[in-house]
C-alpha cells in the first residue's frame, strides 16, 4: 500500500509539473521555472516560521506570493537594463540564499531541514495522513497535489484558447484583446503553487526536472499542443513508476531516480523520435542520398 | 570573538585568501560570461559538477579537492557537450536544454549522493558540504589548489584580454582578423568551468552561479569600459567572498555560500539604486527634471499661443489670461498649470495681473524665452511635415533645438516657408528679436 501511495504522489507531481511545464518550454521560459522553484524557498521558510507547522494553505499562499514576486522582480531588473538571463540569475540565487540562511539559523526549531528542501522525502509521504474526525483519509500530500492538479487542469481547460494564443503568438493575442500579462501571471501563479505542493515530495530543485524533462520529451514526439500536454503527463506517470523501482533497487533518493528515468526517456526520444529523432533524421538523410545516387 | 583575533588565526587567513581569490577569478570570468549572454551556463555547470564529485568519491574514496576537480570538470564538460548537442540536433531551445541538463545531472548527483549515504562507505559527511559550501571545512591543501588554479585563470585572462574582448563584442570581426574564435570560446568555457569547480567546496553547487553573475551585473552599473568592469567585478567578488567567509566562520550552522551570495546581492541592490549613471534613483531624478522642464515649456508656449489667438481677434492682444484658458489650451489640469506658473513667476518670466491675480501674462524676458521656444517648435513642425523640401539639410532630430543646426541661408529659407504656411510667431519681430514699442508698465505687447 505504501508503494502505491508513493507512486501516486510521484505521478501527481510529475503530471502537474509536466502539464504546466509544456507552456514554459514553449514560451522559452524554462529557466524562469527554475528560478521560481528556487525562489519560493524563503516563502516556505517564512510560512514555517510563522505558523510553526506544515499548514498547507499558509505555505501555498506564501509561496505563490513569492513566486509572483520573483517574476515581477526579474521583469523589473530586465526593464532597468539587466539582460534577462542575468536578471533571472541574480534574483533566484538571492532569494534562495535568504531561504537557506533562514532554514540554517532556525531550522533546529522547526521540522525542516536542508536535505528535505533539496531532494524531498517522498518515502515519508504515506505516514503523514490527513485525519478528519478521527478517520484517516490517505496521505495529505496526495490531497494537496490532487487539488492543485485539478485546479491547474480547470484553469488551463477553461482558458485553453487564450493560453494557446498567448503561448504561440503573444503579439497577436494582445492585438485581439487578450490580457497577455494577466495570463502570464496566472500561469506563473499556477507554476508557483505546483512547485510548493511538490517541494515536500521531490524537493525544490528536482521540481524543475519534472517541469522541463517530460514536456521536452513530449515536444520531440508531437506537433499538437493537446497531444503534447497529454503525453507529458503520461511520461510523468511513467517516470514515477520506473523511478520508484530504480530507487528501491539502488536504495537511493526516489526523486533523484525519477529524474534519472526522465532523463533516460528524454534520451530515447531524442534518439528515436519518429520525426525529430537523431536516428530517424539520419535515416531520412541516407534515404535521400541513396535516391540521388 | 574579537575580529582581530580571528584574522590572526593562520587557518582563517588561508581560508580567507582562498575565498578572496575565488571571488576575484569568478568575478572576472563571470563578466565575460555575462557579456556573452551565458550567465546561466555557470548555473548549469555548477549543478552538473555534483555527479562528477560523487562518482570520484565512489571510485577513489578520497576527499581531496584535486580528484574532485577532475571529476567535476569531466561531468561539467559532458553537460556542456549535451547542451550543445541538444540545441544543435533537435528543435529544443537553449533555455530548455540548459534546464533539462541542469536538473537531470543534478538528479543523477542526488541519486549517487543518497546511494553513498545509505551504503556504509566510510566517512561521507563532507560530501553534503558541496551542496551549500562550508569554507571552514577547507584544509591547507584545498586552499593551495584553489590559489594555484585561480592564479592560472587570472594570468590567462590577463594575457588573452584583447582576444576575449573581441569574443565578447564582435565575434565575426575577430574571425575576420584571423583569431581562432571557436577555440577561444571553448577555452573561456573551460576556464569558467574551472572557476566553478574550485568554488564548489566554499560556495556549493546550488549557489555557485551567483558568484559568476551578480558581481558582473553589479560592475556593469558603474562603467561602460570592459577593463574597468572586469576589475570592478573581481573586486566585488573578492569583497563578498571575504564577507561571507568571515561571517560564516563566526556563526554556527551558517553555510558560507548563501552568505557570500547575500553579500554580493547587497552590493547589487546598492548599485541598482544609487549608481550615478544607470541607478534607479538618479534616473528617476533626471526623469523628473526633464518632466518639469517640458511642463514649463508647454505652459510658456500655451501662454504665447493664447496671446497670439487674442491678437488675431482684436489686433491688440490682451495681456493677461486666466489659468482655466491656459489649462484648456495646454490640455493639463488647472492645478498643474497654476503650480508651474508660480515657479515661472519666481524665475521672473511671467507676471500676475495687478487687478486680477488669477490672470497671468508675460514680462519682457518671458516673452523672449517663449518666443524662441515657439519658433523652435514651429520650425521642427515645419521640418517634419515637409522634410522633402529640406533635402540636404543635416539635421539631427534627436537634438532639442533646430536653429543652431542651420546656417544663415537655411534659416532664411525656413523662415520664408514658415511665413508661407502662416505659422510665423507674431508677437516678437523675428529679424530683430526685439519688441519695437514695448511699454513695460502696462505689460502690454504690440508687434
Amino acid at each position: 500500500m505504501n508503494s502505491f501511495w508513493i507512486i501516486l504522489t510521484g505521478s501527481l507531481v510529475a503530471a502537474t509539473c509536466g502539464f504546466l511545464g509544456c507552456f514554459l518550454i514553449l514560451r522559452r521560459m524554462a529557466m524562469l521555472g527554475d528560478a521560481i522553484s528556487h525562489a519560493i524557498l524563503p516563502g516556505i521558510a517564512i510560512a514555517f516560521l510563522l505558523t510553526g507547522g506544515r499548514d498547507s494553505i499558509a505555505m501555498l499562499v506564501g509561496a505563490a506570493v513569492i513566486g509572483l514576486l520573483t517574476v515581477f522582480l526579474i521583469q523589473l531588473f530586465h526593464q532597468s537594463g539587466v539582460k534577462s538571463d542575468a536578471a533571472i540569475g541574480v534574483t533566484f540565487t538571492a532569494l534562495f540564499a535568504i531561504g537557506v540562511v533562514l532554514i540554517s539559523l532556525y531550522g533546529s526549531h522547526i521540522d525542516l531541514d536542508l536535505d528535505c528542501v533539496l531532494y524531498g522525502e517522498i518515502a515519508y509521504v504515506p505516514w503523514d495522513t490527513l485525519v478528519i474526525n478521527g478517520a484517516e483519509w490517505g496521505p495529505r500530500a496526495v490531497w494537496g497535489l490532487g487539488i492543485i492538479f485539478i485546479i491547474s487542469l480547470l484553469v488551463v481547460g477553461l482558458f485553453f484558447k487564450q493560453f494557446k494564443i498567448c503561448t504561440f503568438d503573444p503579439a497577436m493575442a494582445a492585438a485581439i484583446g487578450i490580457p497577455v500579462a494577466l495570463f502570464h501571471y496566472l500561469l506563473m501563479g499556477l507554476v508557483s503553487m505546483a512547485t510548493v505542493a511538490s517541494f515536500e515530495s521531490v524537493g525544490a530543485i528536482l521540481v524543475v526536472a519534472m517541469m522541463v524533462v517530460p514536456s521536452a520529451t513530449a515536444y520531440l514526439l508531437t506537433d499538437r499542443l493537446p497531444v503534447m500536454l497529454g503525453l507529458s503527463m503520461l511520461i510523468g506517470v511513467l517516470c514515477s513508476i520506473l523511478g520508484y523501482s530504480l530507487a528501491t533497487w539502488l536504495d537511493s533518493s526516489i526523486a533523484g531516480s525519477m529524474t534519472v528515468v526522465a532523463g533516460l526517456l528524454f534520451l530515447i526520444s531524442f534518439l528515436f523520435s519518429p520525426r525529430y529523432g537523431l536516428v530517424s533524421k539520419w535515416q531520412v538523410r541516407r534515404q535521400i542520398k541513396l535516391e540521388l545516387e | 570573538m574579537n575580529w582581530l583575533q580571528v584574522l590572526q588565526d593562520p587557518n582563517t587567513q588561508w581560508v580567507l585568501a582562498g575565498c578572496i581569490l575565488l571571488g576575484i577569478s569568478s568575478g572576472v570570468l563571470g563578466s565575460f560570461a555575462f557579456l556573452r549572454g551565458r550567465s546561466l551556463m555557470g548555473d548549469a555547470l555548477a549543478h552538473a559538477a555534483l555527479p562528477g564529485v560523487c562518482l570520484v568519491f565512489l571510485l577513489t574514496g578520497s576527499k581531496s579537492i584535486g580528484f574532485f576537480l577532475v571529476g567535476a570538470a569531466i561531468s561539467g564538460l559532458l553537460a556542456t557537450y549535451c547542451i550543445t548537442m541538444i540545441t544543435k540536433h533537435s528543435r529544443i531551445k537553449e533555455d530548455t536544454a540548459l534546464a533539462l541538463n541542469l536538473s537531470v545531472f543534478f538528479g543523477i548527483g542526488i541519486v549517487l549522493l543518497t546511494y553513498i549515504q545509505h551504503s556504509d562507505s566510510g566517512n561521507q559527511s563532507g560530501l553534503d558540504k558541496f551542496l551549500f559550501g562550508q569554507a571552514a571545512s577547507l584544509v591547507g591543501s584545498d586552499v593551495n589548489t584553489m590559489i594555484a588554479v585561480s592564479s592560472v585563470l587570472l594570468i590567462i585572462t590577463a594575457l588573452l584580454f584583447k582576444e576575449f574582448k573581441l569574443l565578447s563584442f564582435d565575434q565575426g570581426f575577430g574571425k575576420g582578423l584571423g583569431f581562432p574564435m571557436g577555440f577561444l570560446d571553448g577555452l573561456l568555457m573551460v576556464m569558467l568551468l574551472m572557476s566553478v569547480v574550485i568554488g564548489l567546496q566554499a560556495v556549493g553547487v546550488v549557489l555557485m552561479a551567483a558568484m559568476l553573475i551578480t558581481p558582473a551585473v553589479t560592475a556593469r552599473y558603474w562603467t561602460n569600459k570592459l577593463s574597468t568592469m572586469v576589475i570592478l567585478s573581481g573586486l566585488f567578488g573578492a569583497l563578498s567572498g571575504a564577507f561571507g567567509t568571515l561571517l560564516s566562520t563566526q556563526i554556527q550552522n551558517l553555510p558560507t555560500g548563501p552568505i557570500i551570495v547575500l553579500g554580493s546581492t547587497t552590493l547589487f541592490l546598492f548599485s541598482l539604486l544609487f549608481s550615478p549613471k544607470r541607478g534607479i534613483l538618479f534616473r528617476f531624478l533626471r526623469f523628473m527634471q526633464v518632466r518639469k522642464k517640458v511642463l514649463h515649456q508647454d505652459i510658456l508656449r500655451s501662454l504665447y499661443d493664447v496671446m497670439e489667438d487674442s491678437k488675431k481677434e482684436n489686433s491688440i492682444p490682451a495681456s493677461f489670461f486666466s489659468v482655466e484658458r491656459l489649462a484648456i489650451k495646454s490640455g493639463k489640469q488647472a492645478q498643474t498649470v497654476e503650480k508651474a506658473l508660480r515657479t515661472l513667476l519666481k524665475k521672473g518670466w511671467v507676471t500676475q495681473d495687478k487687478e486680477d491675480p488669477q490672470k497671468w501674462g508675460f514680462n519682457q524676458k518671458g516673452l523672449h524665452v517663449a518666443h524662441s521656444l515657439v519658433l523652435n517648435q514651429r520650425l521642427w513642425d515645419l521640418f517634419q511635415m515637409h522634410e522633402q523640401n529640406f533635402h540636404g539639410y543635416t539635421i539631427d532630430q534627436s537634438e532639442e533645438e533646430i536653429i543652431p543646426q542651420l546656417n544663415g541661408v537655411q534659416l532664411e529659407m525656413m523662415l520664408k516657408e514658415l511665413e508661407h504656411h502662416n505659422m510665423t510667431p507674431t508677437l516678437v519681430a523675428i529679424q530683430s528679436y526685439k519688441i519695437a514699442n514695448h511699454t513695460p508698465d502696462q505689460g502690454g505687447v504690440t508687434a
